[in-house]
């Protein structure tokens, strides 16, 4: 917080110009005022300012080192100790796999990144659906919910042989999965915001002449959207777990098919390049939820900064 | 003839939860002329803000009667305007969005929206620049300090012009000196819009400076204990707190909710 100050600070006033930052703790101990800072100070105080800056930098690189730290390390400890191919591919390797195969891999990439989206589009609408329910009917929370917290404690694997009896082998069964797996949080999530309206709200409105539904669309939706965006992060990331496991266990294609006839085959470093682009596509799809959470709901993510002072 | 007091409270008694449940008032009586202002006191817990439920038709009455413009109370009002300690505004919407609520919400204000869309938020500016929020208009609430929260509140209770204005210890939650300067605040609107007024409050001060009429209660379960008229001409200054009038007057009323209080002890002693 004290070294975000201080990088805004620079921004406005550079270090040419020391003579309009205000006073440090340091200062205001030694020289009570603005004027008359000895030349010293000014320059410990640029010192202190640009250190932050560079703190700055370092952490917003941080992560990718440590990435390129633990790729170091695994290709080096896979070369010294001479661990076979089949058992755990050098980095390298997988990389090499990855070019090989590039076609294969990116059309069953785009195979399962369509099942994903397919399903996660109806988790959204039936979650939302559902969620605006429970959330706003005590009537359909007492019935509903146990089911739902029944039905999501239900490992998934044990749902596909089902589905592939139902809809045969392919691509339906993967959509359903992705779809099951993903919609309780987001139900969860929207019920919650709903449900946890002010009573005061609500007597204010009601007050008003308000029926039931009227507080749900002019309170109780509004109000469950950034419960909403929060669910569907975890729900994207769920929804590709859900496509995969189908598509392991009956697919046809898709990137889980993929891993599993390359694991057959013990091509490990086909399975590990699986892994990794799947990996990438999820934290892609996490990250655009994550930008559309904080574009959309800025009012629930707002600054402490901003608030005003006085009556 | 005398005209018909605006609400009557007659014999009520409330109680929660079924016939074990807590018992929050208990034969209580009251009339509130119309365009009157009254405050009720009394210790916490003596169901002062049930009384407001009763009243804006949110909750039954277990037993007992109450009307309001002469019909009798089975379903929300419809046309009451609230405010609680908790300012309750929507945090997505700006403070004019917030102000117009009352005109999204009740039917027939509502049904005229989008023609009368330009006359009733020219309403909401003018109710704005009376509470001192001019300028503020397009902020968001989370930009507003805790008494400009307030303010805001005040006006989308008053916006849609109700009969009847409803106030759950508005200004609990304010410093001193913000809390005296809506005092200030609230008195022009109400001499403004003369509404009717019930507001609940357990600051004495508060009770005496706004209402014409104090109604003090007792401990749970509550009821009227004593009624006292103010007279102090309108408006009300910060300096006539001081004359002696005015301190009696608060002196008084301090030394029933005490007794009130006392009450409530020796009855959880038995």
């Amino acid at each position: 917080m004290q070294s975000e100050a201080v990088a805004t600070l620079l921004t406005d006033a550079p270090p040419s110009k020391p003579a309009e930052l205000p006073p440090t703790k340091s200062q205001i101990k030694s020289v009570p005022t603005n004027d008359g800072m000895l030349d010293s100070e000014l320059a410990r105080d640029a010192a202190i300012v640009a250190a932050a800056v560079r703190r700055r930098r370092f952490m917003r690189l941080l992560p990718w080192l440590v990435i390129t730290g633990l790729l170091l390390l695994w290709e080096i400890g896979v070369r010294l100790f001479d661990i076979p191919e089949f058992v755990l591919p050098a980095p390298t390797v997988v990389a090499q796999s990855m070019a090989k195969w590039w076609s294969p891999i990116v059309s069953n990439a785009l195979q399962t990144l369509k099942t994903t989206l397919i399903g996660f589009a109806m988790a959204n609408v039936l979650g939302l659906a559902l969620g605006v329910l429970v959330g706003s009917s005590t009537m359909v929370y007492h019935g509903l919910y146990p089911l739902l917290i029944a039905f999501n404690s239900i490992p998934k694997v044990a749902l596909v042989p089902i589905l592939v009896i139902w809809c045969g082998i392919g691509t339906l069964p993967a959509v359903l999965t992705s779809f099951l797996i993903s919609f309780f949080p987001i139900t969860v999530n929207v019920a919650a915001g709903i449900a946890t309206v002010e009573p005061e709200l609500r007597d204010v409105l009601r007050a008003l002449g308000a029926r039931p539904l009227k507080i749900v669309r002019k309170v109780g939706l509004p109000r469950s959207m950034p419960y909403y965006f929060a669910s569907l992060k975890i729900a994207i990331t769920s929804s590709f777990l859900g496509s995969i496991l189908a598509e392991t266990i009956a697919g046809q294609s898709g990137i889980g098919h993929l891993m599993i006839v390359a694991s057959s085959r013990f091509d490990v470093p086909l399975v590990f390049a699986g892994v990794v682009v799947t990996a990438a596509m999820s934290v892609t799809m996490y990250t655009i939820a994550t930008i559309i959470e904080t574009r959309t709901i800025s009012w629930a993510t707002r600054s402490q900064g901003d608030q005003a002072t006085g009556v | 003839m005398t005209t018909r007091p605006f609400v009557e409270i007659d014999r009520v008694w409330m109680r929660y939860n079924g016939s074990g449940g807590t018992l929050a008032l208990r034969n209580t009586s009251l009339t509130v002329d119309k365009q009157e202002f009254v405050a009720v006191v009394g210790p916490s817990g003596c169901g002062k803000s049930t009384l407001m439920r009763l009243v804006t038709g949110l909750w039954p009455a277990s037993a007992g009667s109450v009307i309001v413009a002469g019909k009798e109370v089975d379903r929300p009002l419809s046309i009451a305007g609230m405010a609680f300690q908790n300012p309750t505004l929507l945090p997505w919407r700006t403070v004019l969005d917030n102000v117009m609520l009352p005109f999204e919400v009740v039917d027939t204000l509502a049904a005229r929206l989008r023609k009368d869309r330009a006359l009733y938020e020219q309403q909401c500016r003018e109710l704005l620049e009376l509470v001192g929020l001019k300028g503020f208009e397009h902020k968001n609430p989370w930009q507003l300090s805790g008494g400009m929260q307030q303010r805001a509140s005040l006006c989308r209770a008053l916006v849609h012009q109700p009969q009847l204005l409803m106030l759950d210890e508005p200004f609990g939650a304010l410093d001193v000196f913000t809390r005296e300067d809506l005092w200030g605040v609230l008195q022009n609107l109400w001499l403004a819009r003369r509404p009717t007024v019930i507001l609940v409050t357990h600051d004495l001060r508060e009770a005496a400076f706004l209402a014409d009429r104090i109604l003090v209660m007792t401990a749970r379960p509550g009821r009227i204990m004593i009624e006292r008229k103010v007279d102090l001409p309108r408006p009300r200054t910060p300096q006539m707190t001081y004359s002696s009038y005015f301190q009696d007057l608060v002196q008084d009323l301090r030394e029933h909710i005490d007794r009130a209080r006392q009450g409530e002890e020796l009855a959880h002693a038995e």
